[in-house]
């Protein structure tokens, strides 16, 4: 939902050429180039034929022997990054759909008015998203070694969740507050429940709420090494963990390979997402 | 005359309706705090019968959305009693009382087609398909909108959408219907239009109807019945024409229509008529609720209800008073004057021009015992 618009005012504005605008284009450029250049340079890169995280003169070239999918295949047959990929979407998604359904839930009792101690709930809540990871990755650590919880699943899945429910908390709150409490009252007077009132009538609207923080909580998750490095065994290594053991162990351009593929896949999600919000606006408007 | 209403026309006053069989809806003594201080609703008794259009009429902040919440069940009363069908419904959900609803912005399910909206009551209620169709088809057929099914309420304007919402809240054939200002965010035109459709519909159904609003005249062209609310009270509950005619309380007086109040005294009193004095005057008046020598009283005389004496000894009550100010406006003159130290507004029908009414002028200006009416003022209300 952030890909883009940003660009677009710029280009509209360019038919009026004030003094300062070709200053206002550069800098715009400038900062575009600081953002996406860094990301953008590891895609050619993974292409490399040579183990190097260098350009090789083959490649400035343009030589197509300089260029090979070998770190592509090594990926895909490596049993490592085959484990730490089936991983990263088992611990995500389930702690995606634990965060979404409790920050939801938080978020709709939030936003009664006659919840008592509502800020104090909301900080608690938010909590995980100002603290700092190693923090709260310590303290979990310790807590959840009380239980045998560190080096489970369930125990990645819980500490992943608590990262991620903050942004579906904000996300469903912040839909929430456009959300006329009327229809809720209409669909009670229709004799609807209130189960069937939330899954028929609320869920559906607050929905592109619940989906964009949904889509956080799981981003979250995907990207997180430093709980992964406090609480993961050997069996619980993802995607994030595998690259940090690929850069400090055995250095080599397969992690550009996964670098590519999970750049293609967050914009992939994001496409999604907005094709899913706009169609949901179009039918309502 | 001892009676407590010594009217002379026939009223259908409040409360003579709840002995009989057919009362629907009664609100018993019902009190509503919201922070347990202030008092919103205060001993209210209504009684609304069967098949009857009864319309809450009163200014903003009076109570009526709460008397309305309350009967629907979103509310509950600190006190009293309701009852629906003579069933006590405190312990009642709204989904479980079958009512239905019409809210000031509709409330149509945005995310839902027309047709979608309709089916859901029923869908709630497990009919089948095939009834859910031929219900959903015939509720549109009634607010004439066959063929909207599949339209999204963002695609229809602020009409449609208001028959659309009052399709839903009849769908699902509720004996009762609750309309809160249904027809406020409406222009004038299409106001009038849909008031006369909604009567339509509510006569062809035969359902009875509890409306609020805060216009006057929407109350008065739509309801058999106007309960009149004033600060959490009800002041009077009549037909319109009885409102209009015959108003029990100064508040009524002059919410409904024009009316000119004047405070006087009274000084002498002979069966229901006493002689008021007001400032310098004496003015006979019909008494609405019994008086002694002595008691404070608000006099209502309509502007309508006055009119220029040609042949003195025409009405009980005379007087050449000064005009102050006046203004044109077409059919009738409207003339301000003075008595004994109030304003006091008289209208005059444009039959020969100005009818040689001058400002600066004495006109000379009558009206009957009948057309004035000696009440309790306001602050002695909660006396009775
Ligand atoms: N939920 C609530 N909590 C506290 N006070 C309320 C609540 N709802 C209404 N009130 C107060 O109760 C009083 C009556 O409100 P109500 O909505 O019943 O008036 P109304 O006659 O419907 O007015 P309007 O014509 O403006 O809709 C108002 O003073 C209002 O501020
Ligand atoms: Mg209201």
């Amino acid at each position: 939902m952030l890909t883009a618009s940003a660009g677009a005012p710029v280009m509209t504005s360019a038919r009026h050429l004030g003094p300062g605008h070709y200053a206002h284009v550069v800098f715009c450029v400038l900062v575009f180039v600081f953002l996406i250049a860094p990301i953008l340079v590891v895609v050619p890169l993974s292409f490399n034929a040579q183990p190097y995280f260098t350009f090789t003169e083959g490649m400035l070239r343009l030589d197509p022997d300089a260029y090979s999918l070998r770190w592509y295949t090594m990926v895909a047959t490596s049993d490592a990054w085959l484990r730490a990929l089936a991983n990263s979407f088992l611990i995500g998604g389930s702690a995606t759909a634990l965060a979404t359904a409790l920050g939801t839930l938080a978020a709709l009792g939030l936003s009664n008015p006659a919840m008592p101690a509502r800020p104090l709930v909301m900080g608690l809540l938010i909590s995980p998203m100002v603290t700092p990871v190693v923090i709260s990755a310590a303290g979990m650590f310790f807590f959840y070694s009380t239980l045998g919880l560190t080096q489970t699943y369930l125990g990645l899945i819980l500490a992943h969740a608590a990262l991620g429910t903050p942004f579906v908390v904000i996300t469903v709150t912040a839909t929430l507050t456009g959300f006329d409490n009327n229809l809720l009252r209409a669909a009670a007077s229709l004799g609807a429940g209130p189960w069937r009132s939330f899954r028929r009538v609320q869920l559906p609207i607050i929905a592109p709420g619940v989906a964009s923080g949904a889509l956080f909580a799981f981003a979250t998750s995907f990207d997180e090494v430093v709980t992964v490095l406090f609480m993961g065994g050997l069996e619980q290594r993802t995607i994030p963990r595998e690259m940090w053991a690929g850069i400090r162990e055995q250095i080599s351009p397969a992690i550009l390979a996964v670098a590519t593929l999970l750049i293609i896949f967050a914009v992939a999600l994001m496409v999604t997402v907005e094709w899913l919000r706009r169609r949901s606006q179009r039918e309502r408007g | 005359m001892d009676t407590q209403d010594p009217s002379r026309r026939p009223t259908s006053g409040e409360g003579a309706g709840a002995k009989t069989a057919d009362v629907y809806v009664e609100f018993n003594g019902v009190h509503k705090t919201y922070d347990g201080v202030t008092p919103i609703v205060r001993d209210l008794h209504l009684t609304v019968r069967e098949g009857e259009f009864l319309t809450l009429l009163g200014p903003s902040g009076s109570g009526k959305t709460t008397c309305l919440m309350m009967l629907a069940g979103f509310e509950a009363p600190s006190a009293g009693a309701i009852r629906i069908d003579g069933r006590a419904v405190d312990a009642v959900p709204p989904r479980k009382r079958n009512i239905g609803m019409v809210f000031q912005n509709y409330a149509l399910f945005p995310h839902m087609t027309v047709g979608a909206n309709l089916a859901f009551p029923l869908q709630v209620r497990g009919l089948d398909r095939a009834a859910v169709a031929e219900r959903v088809h015939r509720a549109l057929r009634l607010v004439r909108l066959e063929g909207f099914e599949d339209r999204h309420p963002n695609q229809l304007s602020g009409g449609q959408q208001q028959r659309v919402a009052i399709a839903r809240a009849l769908v699902f054939e509720p004996r009762l219907v609750l309309m809160d200002e249904p027809l406020g965010a409406l222009d004038r035109r299409l106001r009038e239009e849909m008031q006369f459709e909604i009567r339509r519909i509510q006569r062809t159904l035969g359902v009875t109807v509890v409306y609020v609003t805060h216009d006057q005249q929407e109350a008065m062209a739509m309801s058999d019945r106007v309960a009149v609310f004033n600060a959490g009270r009800i002041e009077q509950v009549d037909s319109p024409e009885v409102l209009y005619e015959e108003p029990r309380r100064p508040f009524v007086a002059s919410f409904i229509g024009d009316n000119n109040l004047l405070r006087g005294r009274v000084a002498a009193v002979d069966g229901d008529t006493c002689d008021v004095r007001v400032g310098d005057v004496v003015i006979n008046a019909f008494m609405v609720t019994r008086h002694e020598v002595g008691d404070d009283v608000v006099l209502a005389v309509r502007p309508e209800r006055t009119g220029l004496v040609s042949e003195a000894g025409t009405y009980t009550n005379e007087f050449v008073l000064r005009v102050e100010d006046m203004a044109f406006l077409g059919d009738h003159l409207r003339v301000l004057t003075n008595i004994g130290g109030h304003g006091f507004v008289v209208k005059i029908p444009n039959i020969v021009g100005h009818g040689g009414v001058l400002a600066g002028e004495g006109v000379h200006i009558g009206w009957a015992t009948l057309d004035c009416r000696a009440m309790r003022p306001p602050e002695d209300e909660s006396s009775d």
